[in-house]
């Protein structure tokens, strides 16, 4: 009985050394996924998007992404569109920031204008695809409160709160892959009403430059309507040295070119 | 187009892309790519013409090659747009070298010698700041397409704003609908009737300028220019004669946003002066969208614009005193399915025009295109939209992309 005790003890008193709420070790994994990312600099990669809709039919874009990092703010990125031949040269210009709402500007090459636009929508879809706005947005550590869940098979589940109200989401569950950099293998996305909405699985992942993990495949499902979008990425090239020259809205226009 | 000169243009240009070096650069990686849009299009106007001549039904095609070549990673390119149309009204069978230019970018500036397309501008339902392209007033309504303008710019980004540099060589003029067209004045106009203030004629050489920059929630851009107006004036003799020329002008814009959650305010204001007249002008309003409205994409915005002109009724402007309500449909679908309708109406005269444009994706590409525009109650005070008022059209147009 005694000993018991001093075993019920020592236990408690290990884990009270330990203690770590399951919100503090959610945001641990958070920003340690953050840094093994860091000081990628810049990077450009080509993707197709294929839309599958709950008949199965589909139809697909080509676009090209660049993205400028920055640590002491949200990183800058660069969509083009390829296809549809009727958009190319649709182009968006995204400065995102750890705090408040993004900068936007969108350009249309059949005018050439520049526009800046709005970035409240967030939980509204990607040209037309299962993807929001905000899936694709660059993923910084301050836009979601944390919450640890589980450890299963090598993979750290962490909930994910959006704090901005205009979000789609109540919650997401992020499944880290600890041992590979902290790479993200999956994410559930639960709606409004709590209700699971879509899946986005990572594959094909592939190492660069010896630290950066990028999948090659992004698949979404949306569990309520049955509709599909998988992302296939070409190559990333890391070594493209872009500067905040190439993130600008007269780099955008040429982009659109 | 003048016939003979602009090919020393093209020449000067070819001149400047040979020296700019082009194959001395690190990367000589070329990309190409070349695209061609093909559209089938019918006008319908159901009213018959106010003035002689005038036809109801015009069926019409049009040509888009485009051509792109780029090299050192993209940082130079020459880039062309074609464009001919065939249509019924024999002004509006026209073709335009849309763009032809050559580009360098480097670090924090960049080059662009050739025939360029430039807008300027923030507000919808009139483009008061754009002054760099001549409108391709036969193309379409809205007056967004426009006619390849020969310039040399050059733009310095710095942390104080960009700053954009024209020079304007040449000077393109107006086009008018013909005798069988639409949208005209009851005596035909010719674009060679319409004559210069300068003694140089389409060759004055024009500068421009602009400053733009971002800060936070505002947008906001400064302009100048000084040189041939794009506009022509409309002066009546006592014979009765129209005396019509292109003034000499200069003209300060200012444009403005304001992006603000879903809200954005915009704001845009021209100071004109010339030797017969000045001119004030401003549009001011706001668009507001609600998205994703049916948690599958649907987007609604709603458009207000204020439009003020304090012309006489010297000027090619039916805006002097309006208010702009409109919707800007999209639901984000697969096919981008979109859909704009909009009203002016003056705040004095009570005269009104409506429309309906949208547009969407068939297959992956093929796009339709539905227009219509209605004009209602016109005053025969209103100097210019007096002309138009059995002028109410529909319009339907099918273009694929190769």
């Amino acid at each position: 009985m005694k000993k018991l005790l001093i075993t019920i003890t020592a236990l408690s008193c290990v884990l009270y050394m330990n203690a770590q709420t399951p919100e503090q070790r959610g945001l641990e994994i958070a920003k340690a996924a953050e840094k093994a990312d860091l000081g990628f600099n810049s990077s450009s990669v080509e993707l197709k998007m294929t839309l599958k809709n709950k008949n199965g039919q589909t139809s697909e874009r080509s676009l090209t992404t660049k993205t400028l990092e920055l640590t002491e703010d949200g990183d800058k990125s660069l969509i083009v569109f390829n296809s549809p031949k009727d958009v190319k040269g649709t182009a968006t210009l995204t400065f995102t920031h750890k705090i408040g709402s993004d900068d936007q500007w969108l350009y249309l090459p059949s005018i050439k204008r520049v526009k800046r636009i709005s970035s409240n929508n967030k939980s509204g879809p990607f040209v037309g695809s299962e993807f929001a706005y905000e899936d694709l947005s660059s993923q910084e550590v301050e836009k979601y409160a944390y919450k640890f869940l589980e450890e299963k098979n090598g993979l750290l589940i962490v909930e994910q709160d959006p704090v901005d109200p205009k979000s789609g989401y109540t919650r997401r569950l992020v499944s880290y892959n600890k041992d590979k950099g902290y790479r993200i293998e999956k994410v559930e996305f639960y709606d409004r009403k709590n209700a699971l909405l879509k899946t986005l699985t990572y594959s094909d992942y592939k190492l660069y430059k010896n630290k950066f993990w990028r999948a090659g495949v992004f698949n979404m499902i949306n569990h309520q309507s049955n509709k599909e979008t998988r992302l296939e990425f070409k190559d990333y090239n890391f070594d493209i040295n872009l500067t905040s020259d190439d993130f600008s809205q007269v780099a955008l226009k040429r982009a659109g070119n | 187009m003048n016939k003979q000169k602009p090919l020393y243009f093209f020449a000067f240009l070819l001149f400047i892309v040979q020296y700019s070096g082009y194959g001395q650069g690190k990367d000589k990686t070329l990309s190409q790519d070349f695209e061609l849009e093909l559209e089938a299009e019918y006008r319908y106007f159901p009213n018959k013409g106010q003035f002689q001549g005038q036809k109801d039904h015009f069926p019409s095609i049009a040509i888009q090659p485009e051509y792109n070549l780029a090299w050192n990673k993209g940082y130079e390119s020459i880039n062309i747009t074609g464009f001919f149309r065939l249509d019924q009204d024999d002004n509006r069978t026209h073709w335009d070298i849309r763009e032809f230019y050559y580009q360098k970018a480097k670090n924090n500036w960049e080059l662009s010698v050739g025939l360029k397309k430039i807008f300027w501008g923030v507000t919808e339902s009139n483009h008061l700041v754009d002054i760099i392209n001549q409108t391709d007033v036969v193309e379409s309504f809205d007056g967004e397409d426009k006619l390849g303008q020969p310039m040399i710019q050059y733009t310095l980004s710095t942390n104080y704003g960009n700053f954009d540099f024209f020079y304007l060589p040449y000077h393109r003029k107006r086009i008018f609908s013909g005798e069988k067209g639409r949208l005209r004045f009851p005596l035909v106009i010719d674009k060679d009737d319409i004559n210069y203030e300068s003694g140089a004629k389409e060759w004055r050489q024009d500068v421009a300028f602009r400053w733009s920059h971002f800060i936070g929630a505002f947008d906001i851009g400064l302009s100048h220019f000084y040189g041939t107006g794009r506009e022509p004036l409309f002066s009546f003799d006592n014979a009765g004669g129209i005396n019509a020329f292109y003034p000499v002008i200069n003209q300060t814009g200012l444009d403005l946003q304001v992006t603000h959650d879903a809200f954005l305010w915009k704001f845009e204001s021209i100071y004109r002066s010339s030797e017969v007249q000045d001119v004030f002008a401003l549009v001011a309003g706001l668009e507001y969208t609600f998205s994703n409205i049916d948690g599958n994409g649907l987007d609604i915005g709603v458009l207000g614009e204020y439009l003020y002109d304090d012309r006489d009724n010297l000027a090619l402007n039916a805006l002097q005193n309006d208010i702009f309500f409109g919707s800007r449909i999209a639901l984000n679908d697969t096919q981008d399915t979109s859909v704009l309708i909009g009203g002016i109406t003056d705040l004095e005269s009570n005269s009104k025009i409506f429309s309906i444009e949208a547009s969407r994706r068939i297959g992956s590409s093929w796009k339709v295109e539905l227009e219509g525009r209605f004009f209602s109650n016109i005053d025969t005070n209103e100097f210019i939209l007096s002309n138009f008022k059995e002028d109410d059209f529909f319009r339907v147009s099918i273009s694929k992309f190769f």
